[in-house]
């Protein structure tokens, strides 16, 4: 399978666990989408980074452009491959699902570590 | 080892650099549950990190010998497996950092206390 087949199943695969399987929901949270439209944006810089020096390099035939690293186009936004943003956004919700899914269940524990105001 | 051995950790320190500031500022109880902490990044992180070997070893993608440190775990360096560490705690920092932003938690903000506090009840 190629890397931008991957990147979707990886996407839907966290979007399943968040909505129904572990139901934290959190894709239907304002708290999520603000924390993932910060993360995102640092994601475009820092990854931005690996691949634009060509820390990281990808084989033209495992995604949707070339081997051609440029800014924008050719399946490439900010030099990265479209499919690292399905990626990130996989890991950062499958990562922030999994902490709330260990967090505290109850309002108690959760006054406890401070995390609700009452 | 020359500095750009280090581009890849330089990006890696960028990311908490970032972040761990947050945890005064807001004053996070994130690095208070260090088995929370540590049971959501292995959930999360070790697919993940299933992937990028895969991924790695069918040749999806490949790292540039000169732009990372020498060290090397099952083909990836290890700032790859770093990054699977680095990138689930700094979302978790950024999410919690949202949450106490928008209940009033901010720098400077006052601690609110609970009713139930008030009442004694612990």
């Amino acid at each position: 399978m190629t890397y931008t087949v991957l990147a979707a199943v990886g996407v839907v695969v966290a979007l399943v666990l968040d909505r129904w399987v572990v139901r934290t929901r959190l894709t239907t949270t304002r708290d999520w989408w603000l924390s993932y439209a910060i993360i995102v944006f640092f994601q475009l810089l820092t990854n931005g980074w690996l691949t634009g020096r060509g820390i990281v390099q990808y084989d033209p035939d495992a995604i949707l452009g070339s081997d051609r690293i440029v800014l924008v186009g050719d399946g490439r936004l900010l030099y990265a491959p479209v499919e690292d943003l399905a990626f990130g956004f996989a890991l950062v919700l499958a990562t922030c699902v999994a902490w709330t899914w260990y967090g505290p269940r109850s309002v108690d524990e959760r006054d406890d570590l401070g995390e609700v105001d009452a | 080892m020359s500095l750009p051995h280090w581009s890849y950790a330089a990006m890696l320190a960028f990311c908490l650099a970032g972040t761990l500031p947050l945890v005064p500022a807001f004053r996070l109880r994130v690095l208070r549950q260090p088995r929370r902490l540590l049971l959501a990044i292995v959930t999360a992180g070790l697919p993940f990190l299933a992937w990028d070997l895969y991924a790695t070893h069918v040749g999806h993608w490949r790292f540039d010998a000169g732009q990372t440190l020498p060290w090397r775990v099952a083909g990836l360096p290890l700032e790859e497996i770093a990054f699977f560490v680095v990138i689930p705690f700094v979302s978790i920092l950024t999410l919690e950092g949202v949450r106490a932003a928008r209940r009033g938690r901010g720098p400077g903000a006052f601690r609110r206390t609970s009713g139930r506090d008030q009442q004694g009840s612990r």
